[in-house]
C-alpha cells in the first residue's frame, strides 16, 4: 500500500466517523436543509472537473469536464442559495422573520 | 509559491465544511453555518483555479455561467418542490463524479494501478447509477411517473444480475485495466441498474431513497478524491456519505422496516389485502360542528401529513393557528419523521407559511401528550396515525412509531374521501367514537374551518 493511500483511508475513516457525531446532534426540524447544505458540499467534485476541463488533454475530457463543471456548480449555487433560503423562514414564536 | 498556499486552502476549505455541519445543530448558528460552507467551497475552488496544470479557463468559465444559469432558478423552487429538487441536484452530483471518472479512465488507462482503477470503478458505478436512480425518484416525485410501486415477478433477481454484472465488470477492469471496451459495459449497466432499482420503491418510501441517495452521491465524491489523491474530496466525500446513512437509518427506524426491505421489499404488495373489509360506519361533521368543537378546546395538536404539501394547504393552515392562537388555545404540531416525501420535509413547509419553529414538536416529545389534548387535527396524514400499527400483528404497517392521537378526547380528520391511503391499509382511527370525518380538499376545508371559527367567536 502506497503511503499516499494509506494516508487517504485514514482521513476517510476519521472523516466518516467525525461526520457521524456531528450529523446527529442535527435537529430533525433542519433535516431538509442538512441534506440541501450536504449535498451543496459534495459539489466539491467541482475540484476534480476543473482540473479535467482545464488540463485540455483529448477532446473527450475537455467535454465530459466541462459537463462535470456545469453540473458540480448548478449544486454549489443551488445548494447554498436554497439552504439559505429555507434557514431565513425559520423564526421563532413572538418574532416576525426578516 | 502558489503551490504550497493550495493545499493551505484545501485544509481551509475542509474545516470550514465541518464547521457548517457542525453550526447546523440549533436553528441560531445554522444560517452562518451555510456562510462558511459557501466560504469554504470558494477557497476550495480558488485553489483548483490556480493549479498549473490549467492550460485554458474558456471551457471552466462557460460552465461557471451555465452552472450558475441554472443553479439560481433551481434554489428559487418552491417549498412543496423541494423532495425533487434534491433528487434532481443528486442526479447533478453523481453525473458529474460519474463523468469525472469516466474522464480519467480513458485519459489514463490502462496505465492505471490496481487501487487506483477500484476507486475509479467505484466513482463511476456509484455516479452512473445514482445519476439514473435520482432522476427516477424525481420523475416519481414529480408525478411524471407513476408513484406507486411497480413490480413484476423475478424483478429482485432481474436487478441482482444486473448489480452483480456490473461488478463483476468492474473487478475484471481492476484486475485486466487493458480491458478499455468493457468501460462503457460497466457504465451501461450502472446506469440501468439505477433505474431499475427505483421502479419499485413508492412515493411513501421516498424519504429513505433520497437519503440513500444523497449517501451514495457523497461516496462517489470520496471515490473521487482516491483517484485524484485528494483528501479534501475524500473528506467532503465522507461527510455527505455518513450524513445520508444517518438520515436514511432514521427513515428506516420511523417506519420499522429494514434497508433491504426498503429497497426490495415492495411495500405496494399489499395493496389489496385490505378491501375486503365491511362497511362501517364513521362520524362525518361539517366545517361549522367542527370549528365549534375548536372553540370549546384549549389544547389542539395538528398531525400534517404528505395530503396538507399536496394540497397546498399550509397557508391556510397558518391562518388556523393564527385564529386559533389569538382565542388562546394552545397550539403544537406533531411531526413524524416520515411525514412528506423527504427528511424533515414537513418543518420547511410550515416554516415556510410562518409558523413559529418551537411550535413544531417530534414525535417522542409530543406523543404523551396527545393525553391531554382536546384535539388532534389530523391534516393530510394518514398511516402514521393508524393505530393498528401498535396492536394489529397482521398490519403491514406493524410495529411503526405511530403519532398517539387516538389518545386526544376528540380526533378530526380532514380527509379528501374515504379511499386508503399509499399502503393501501384501512385507517382504524376513521371508526372511533371520538373520531370526526370533515371530508374535503385540504386547503378549502382549512379555510372554511378559519372562517366558522372567525364567525363563531
Amino acid at each position: 500500500m502506497s503511503p499516499s493511500l494509506e494516508v487517504g483511508l485514514y482521513v476517510f475513516v476519521l472523516a466518516t466517523f467525525l461526520g457521524l457525531e456531528i450529523i446527529r446532534r442535527v435537529s430533525p426540524l433542519l433535516h431538509t436543509p442538512l441534506m440541501s447544505l450536504t449535498n451543496a458540499i459534495s459539489a466539491i467534485t467541482v475540484v476534480g472537473s476543473i482540473l479535467v476541463a482545464g488540463e485540455q488533454k483529448t477532446t473527450l475530457s475537455t467535454v465530459l469536464g466541462t459537463l462535470a463543471v456545469t453540473c458540480s456548480m448548478i449544486n454549489i449555487v443551488g445548494g447554498y442559495l436554497i439552504t439559505y433560503r429555507m434557514l431565513r423562514m425559520f423564526r421563532k414564536s413572538g418574532k416576525d422573520r426578516r | 509559491m502558489i503551490d504550497r498556499a493550495i493545499p493551505l486552502l484545501y485544509i481551509g476549505a475542509a474545516a470550514s465544511f465541518i464547521l457548517a455541519l457542525k453550526w447546523l445543530s440549533t436553528v441560531a448558528t445554522a444560517r452562518r453555518g451555510v456562510v462558511v460552507g459557501a466560504a469554504g467551497m470558494a477557497l476550495a475552488v480558488a485553489g483548483t483555479l490556480m493549479k498549473p496544470e490549467i492550460e485554458s479557463y474558456r471551457w471552466i468559465a462557460v460552465a461557471f455561467v451555465a452552472g450558475t444559469a441554472i443553479g439560481i432558478p433551481m434554489a428559487m423552487m418552491p417549498m412543496t418542490a423541494v423532495p425533487q429538487r434534491t433528487a434532481l441536484s443528486h442526479a447533478f452530483g453523481a453525473l458529474a463524479a460519474a463523468l469525472v471518472g469516466t474522464a480519467e479512465f480513458y485519459l489514463h488507462a490502462p496505465a492505471i494501478d490496481r487501487f487506483t482503477m477500484g476507486a475509479l470503478v467505484l466513482e463511476v458505478l456509484l455516479g452512473f447509477l445514482t445519476f439514473t436512480a435520482s432522476l427516477m425518484a424525481f420523475g416519481k416525485l414529480q408525478e411524471i411517473l407513476p408513484t406507486r410501486p411497480i413490480t413484476w415477478r423475478g424483478q429482485n433477481i432481474l436487478n441482482f444480475t444486473i448489480l452483480g454484472l456490473a461488478v463483476a465488470s468492474g473487478a475484471y477492469l481492476v484486475a485486466r485495466p487493458d480491458a478499455i471496451r468493457l468501460f462503457p459495459v460497466l457504465g451501461g449497466l450502472a446506469l440501468a441498474f439505477g433505474v431499475m432499482l427505483i421502479i419499485p420503491i413508492g412515493g411513501a418510501d421516498m424519504p429513505t431513497v433520497i437519503s440513500l441517495l444523497n449517501s451514495y452521491a457523497g461516496l462517489a465524491a470520496a471515490a473521487m478524491g482516491f483517484v485524484l489523491d485528494n483528501k479534501l474530496l475524500i473528506i467532503a466525500g465522507a461527510l455527505d456519505g455518513s450524513s445520508g446513512l444517518i438520515l436514511s437509518v432514521i427513515m428506516c427506524r420511523a417506519m420499522n422496516r429494514s434497508f433491504t426491505n426498503v429497497l426490495f421489499g415492495a411495500f405496494g404488495q399489499v395493496q389489496a389485502t385490505g378491501a375486503s373489509q365491511e362497511q362501517r360506519a364513521v362520524r362525518s361533521a361539517t366545517p361549522e360542528e367542527a370549528a365549534g368543537v375548536l372553540q370549546a378546546a384549549s389544547r389542539v395538536i395538528v398531525v400534517p401529513g404528505y395530503g396538507m404539501a399536496v394540497a397546498q394547504a399550509q397557508h391556510k393552515v397558518r391562518e388556523l393557528y393564527d385564529a386559533l392562537t389569538k382565542a388562546g388555545i394552545d397550539v403544537r404540531f406533531a411531526i413524524h419523521p416520515v411525514a412528506g416525501r423527504m427528511p424533515g420535509h414537513m418543518n420547511v413547509l410550515l416554516a415556510e407559511a410562518n409558523i413559529p419553529y418551537d411550535r413544531l414538536v417530534e414525535m417522542e416529545e409530543v406523543n404523551s401528550d396527545f393525553a391531554q389534548a382536546d384535539v388532534a387535527l389530523v391534516i393530510g396524514a394518514n398511516d402514521v396515525t393508524n393505530p393498528a400499527a401498535r396492536h394489529d400483528r397482521n398490519s403491514p404497517i406493524y410495529g411503526m412509531p405511530i403519532l398517539d392521537v387516538d389518545k386526544a378526547r376528540t380526533v378530526m380528520v380532514i380527509k379528501r374521501s374515504m379511499s386508503p391511503g399509499f399502503a393501501g391499509i384501512d385507517n382504524e382511527l376513521y371508526y372511533l367514537d371520538r373520531t370526526l370525518m370533515v371530508f374535503g380538499d385540504a386547503k378549502a376545508v382549512v379555510g372554511s374551518l378559519v372562517k366558522e371559527f372567525a364567525g363563531g367567536t
